[in-house]
């Protein structure tokens, strides 16, 4: 969570081994070795006693008196002068702000039946812009992009989507940035709001949708919300860095030619921050765009929908479909942000543009203007031809795809499901879960001790007291064991991956679109067609999470591959290493704390996906969230759970950073 | 269009890149607009079919098939034939039933049961009413792939059941039989049952109705073994008719104490639910509501039309209503 905030520190040097690390590891894996068999002894010889088990229709009496406050809640929402007042304006604004992205792109406005702009002024306003902001290559990556979705048949859907997130990136803008810059600041307003922000990155969006709904009403200002409290920590965490991590050396010298703090900020801290804040707005956009589907189900309109309702009748193509809109209106949204601020970067002391290309930005806004006047005057250039739409035929071969997987793989999968169950997430799973859950926490709390030191320690027994407060700790420990499991995988899979990408520029070209599709594409695509290959199981839910969290921890060890000096690793190279020497002698080690934090982000990513793992089999905290958002007498006991899963997230996240930190600096 | 621009480039060729573009947007307003191309002006001349005294209804639409049919139907009779403007709004039950709280929806029109929220909506904040039966009658119980009845004709009586549980271990049952569980927006007292019925079964949660579908799907694919909690009207069971096991029959009261639960679930006469001052205006569009009543195998065709054939809910409601303009005629009002 938090790490993702650090800038990579200046790589050391690899140290010469010492002596006295070595001499000190084994004694740590002998204590590891001895927690763990106490551990089995104990679990083994005490199995089932004292488990704190609670059934899926059960409930403690927390769980009860949470539901019955929401209900209070809502009940006094008519007289209540905090939701007549205060919550109802901030309802409309938000309101008004959708409505207007939604006019000018997305819904028949202003007395017309047709948005203010159609297709064709779309395409021509998002291309220029894109052109000014980036590069003509971006610009042109925009055009195709946005008519490959209108070849979709998806053109008015994505632009209900693309609304949506636009007004959500923009209060996310509004609020982010000066809270970011406040607490780039202010040490102790970052220390307040880091751990609001994991709340608000962790806690799954399932179990504050029916709340939001009551508290801004059912429209296009709760799932605006929803999306905002999702998306809106990136953009604050990194604004905050940028701001926070000015070199010292240049905010002194301002502060020596008498420049106060406002003056320091403005004209020193704010520019060197600047390329650290369009990351982060570029992360909020990602965030916000991955909300489309669950924004649906409060009947936020757009792609989302499609998703949704294509899943009632089991229609993968459809929803693949909606799906690939919604990853193509994700990369178009990722280049342009990332190369926009490339060019800030680039931008310091380049030269003004010359007479050709102020020539060419006035020819491109004459043409923009020209296409905007015909969008809004002929039919053909407003409403996107259906004529031309290729989205059926992209349906039936996905259905295609999935149908020949599901009759030809699914005997072979099945098997490597039961298998891998077996012999890997059961006995783990039943060391969490059967132990008593005293025997549990010490060991886990034993462990995090060895890895992380005192920090660590005291990490671990807060968020494990707390999970027992909350009363679900026979599900949280399996949640725990599938989390593991995943993470573990995700990691195998994604530093080999990265090692790839990252020595190599082709195969990182040939393997990038792939972990975009794969970290925007909306899960709900891709449930049905792992349902038939791996049955509803705690396995599809693993598999479901690795997908999700491979893309990102791939990404980062690829670029901390990359970010190892050329001439180091020529320098091995030419004393005779064979090329698996380079990677474990030379690349890996040096880049140690992108796998620090690409091990963070995996966690992280995976825990995001529990919710969905409820979806498929996973049962446990997931399904305890799902089954709180159907029904009201399990919301109480559904907001426990969202409640443990960001107690896990915080505790696996505390640990390895604590754990890194060691490794990083041996005492 | 392709020459028109083609045109353009051969002028502009060897000038300036703005007169060029100029060029290129000028020839390109004089060809479209001299081709005849509808503008939007003229496509707007037809005026919004009758804006009658109807006003609006806002209407939730719970995510199964069924209840869209049921939907689709009543807007497309609201607004063709009584004139009113309809909002659907894409809701899941609980938050639907919030929505009569804030006055953001208005009419229900396949309620599940949902004794709770009757109780915390009708009787207690008294902001909604009931609207009389929707129709098709909802059971819940056990289900068993068509495949198996016929290879075990005697699997449909639960009290042979346990000499079946071999069959069903799955790698989530834990070494006993495995029994699907599974959306969990109905209520399901299954551990209950098979604590108090002595079966030899483990419950697992599938945790969607997509995940119960897909296994359904799958276990009569491959004749693999599947016993699970489903329900009907389904748009499912008419693609594979899934069979019913018989749990001892279900008496009045029998499931007053969830935990001590021996008996099947009771059926639920699926009823609508609508928003308290929208039935007291009693308008055009809450008589359509409270009239509005068909049969099980009227929403399986329409179900149907959407699942199986691929089309849009306001299609299949245009189809059924062509075909059925007298049943309609019952539900307008008087």
């Amino acid at each position: 969570m938090t790490a993702v905030l650090e800038r990579p520190p200046p790589a050391p040097a690899p140290e010469p081994p010492a002596p006295r690390r070595t001499a000190r590891l084994p004694r740590r894996a002998l204590a590891v070795a001895a927690v763990l068999l106490a551990w089995v002894l104990l679990g083994a010889l005490l199995r089932g006693r004292q488990t704190l088990a609670l059934g899926p229709a059960e409930l403690s009496p927390l769980h009860r008196g949470l539901s019955e406050v929401t209900d209070s809640i809502g009940a006094g929402r008519a007289t209540n002068p905090l939701f007549t007042h205060g919550f109802d304006v901030v309802r409309q604004v938000v309101d008004a702000v959708v409505t207007l992205f939604q006019d000018v792109i997305a819904q028949p406005s202003f007395g017309r039946p047709v948005p203010v702009l159609g297709w064709l002024g779309v395409v021509a306003v998002a291309v220029l812009l894109a052109a000014l902001a980036a590069s003509w290559r971006v610009a042109l990556l925009t055009g195709a992009g946005l008519v490959t979705v209108g070849l979709q048949g998806l053109w008015t859907e994505s632009m209900e989507t693309l609304a949506l997130t636009l007004a959500a990136v923009l209060v996310c803008l509004l609020i982010g940035i000066p809270l970011g810059i406040w607490a780039g600041v202010s040490h102790r307003v970052h220390r307040v709001l880091t751990p609001v922000l994991d709340v608000m990155q962790t806690m799954p969006s399932l179990v504050y949708l029916a709340p939001l709904t009551l508290v801004f009403l059912i429209g296009p200002a709760s799932a605006t919300i929803a999306t905002i409290v999702y998306a809106v920590p990136p953009v604050i965490r990194l604004t905050a860095a940028g701001v926070r991590e000015a070199p010292a050396g240049v905010v002194e010298a301002a502060r020596s030619v008498g420049a106060d703090r406002w003056q320091t900020l403005r004209t020193v801290r704010l520019p060197l921050a600047r390329q650290l804040v369009v990351t982060g707005v570029n992360q909020t956009i990602m965030a916000a765009l991955s909300m489309a589907t669950i924004a649906a189900l409060i009947n936020a309109p757009g792609l989302g929908q499609t998703v949704l309702q294509a899943l009632e009748t089991l229609d993968v193509g459809t929803a693949f479909n909606a799906g690939l809109a919604i990853v193509v209106l994700a990369v178009l949204l990722d280049r342009a942000t990332s190369a926009a601020s490339a060019r800030v970067a680039r931008r310091r002391g380049a030269p003004a543009r010359g007479p050709w290309g102020r020539a060419a930005v006035g020819a491109g806004v004459v043409l923009t203007l020209v296409a905007v006047w015909f969008s809004r005057t002929y039919v053909w250039a407003a409403q996107f031809p259906a004529e031309a739409s290729v989205g059926p035929r992209i349906a039936d071969a996905a259905d295609a795809v999935s149908a020949w997987a599901q009759t030809n793989l699914s005997a072979l999968t099945l098997e490597f499901k039961d298998a891998a169950t077996e012999s890997v997430l059961n006995p783990l799973q039943t060391l969490l879960t059967d132990s008593p859950w005293w025997v549990t926490g010490g060991a886990l709390v034993a462990l995090a001790g060895l890895a992380g030191g005192r920090r660590a320690v005291v990490a671990a027994v807060v968020c494990l007291g707390l999970l027992i407060a909350l009363g679900l700790w026979e599900d949280s420990m399996t949640t725990l064991a599938s989390t593991l499991v995943a993470t573990v995988l995700t990691l195998s899979l994604g530093v080999t991956a990265g090692v790839a990408m990252g020595r190599s520029a082709r195969v990182d070209a040939a393997v990038r679109p792939f972990l975009d599709a794969a970290q925007s594409m909306p899960p709900f695509v891709y449930l049905v067609p792992f349902l038939a290959l791996f049955a509803a199981s705690r396995f599809t839910a693993i598999l479901a999470a690795v997908v999700y969290a491979v893309p990102v921890t791939t990404k980062i060890v690829a670029d901390g591959i990359r970010a190892v000096p050329v001439e180091t690793v020529e320098a091995a190279t030419s004393a005779g290493s064979t090329r698996w020497q380079v990677v474990t002698k030379v690349q890996l080690p040096m880049s140690r704390h992108a796998l620090a934090l690409a091990a963070n982000q995996g966690l992280i990513y995976v825990l995001a996906m529990v919710v969905v793992g409820g979806l498929v089999g996973a049962g446990a905290l997931g399904y305890d969230v799902v089954a709180g958002f159907s029904q009201s007498t399990l919301y109480g006991k559904g907001l426990a759970a969202g409640a443990s899963i960001v107690l896990l997230g915080v505790l696996l996240d505390r640990v390895t950073q604590a754990a890194a930190a060691r490794t990083r600096a041996p005492a | 269009m392709l020459t028109v621009v083609h045109r353009g480039r051969a002028r502009g060729a060897g000038r300036r890149r703005v007169v060029r573009t100029g060029a290129v947007a000028a020839v390109l307003s004089l060809g479209l607009s001299g081709c005849g191309a509808s503008t939007i002006e003229e496509s707007t001349d037809a005026p919004a079919a009758g804006a009658g005294d109807c006003g609006t209804i806002n209407l939730a639409v719970n995510p199964w098939v069924g209840y869209e049919a049921d939907a689709a139907v009543v807007a497309e009779v609201a607004t063709t034939q009584l004139g009113c403007t309809v909002e659907q709004k894409n809701l899941k039950e609980e938050v639907s039933w919030q929505g009569f709280a804030t006055g953001e929806v208005d009419v229900i029109l396949e309620n599940w049961g949902h004794e709770d929220l009757k109780q915390q909506y009708i009787e207690e904040q008294q902001v909604a009413v009931e609207a009389g039966p929707t129709g098709p009658t909802g059971e819940i119980g056990w289900y068993v792939p068509p495949w198996m009845v016929e290879q075990y004709p005697d699997i449909t009586d639960w009290t042979k059941l346990n000499g079946y549980a071999d069959l069903f271990e799955t790698s989530e049952s834990g070494g006993k039989g495995q029994l699907l569980d599974g959306d969990p927006s109905f209520v399901t007292n299954d551990e209950a049952l098979v604590a108090n019925l002595g079966l030899d079964f483990q419950v697992v949660y599938a945790g969607s109705e997509a995940a119960l579908i897909t296994s359904f799907r799958q276990a009569q694919a491959d004749r693999t073994p599947l016993i699970g909690y489903f329900y009907s009207p389904q748009w499912f069971l008419s693609e594979v008719p899934l069979v019913k096991v018989d749990l001892p029959p279900y008496t009045e009261g029998c499931d007053a104490d969830p935990e001590k639960v021996a008996c099947d679930y009771p059926t639920y006469a699926l009823d609508k639910i609508v928003r308290a001052d929208f039935a007291e205006e009693n308008g055009p569009g809450y008589q359509l509501v409270k009239n509005f009543s068909w049969s099980n195998d009227d929403q399986n065709l329409v179900a149907r039309y959407i699942a199986q054939d691929g089309m849009t809910p306001a299609d299949a409601a245009k189809k059924w209503i062509a075909a059925n303009q007298d049943k309609v005629d019952a539900w307008l009002p008087t």
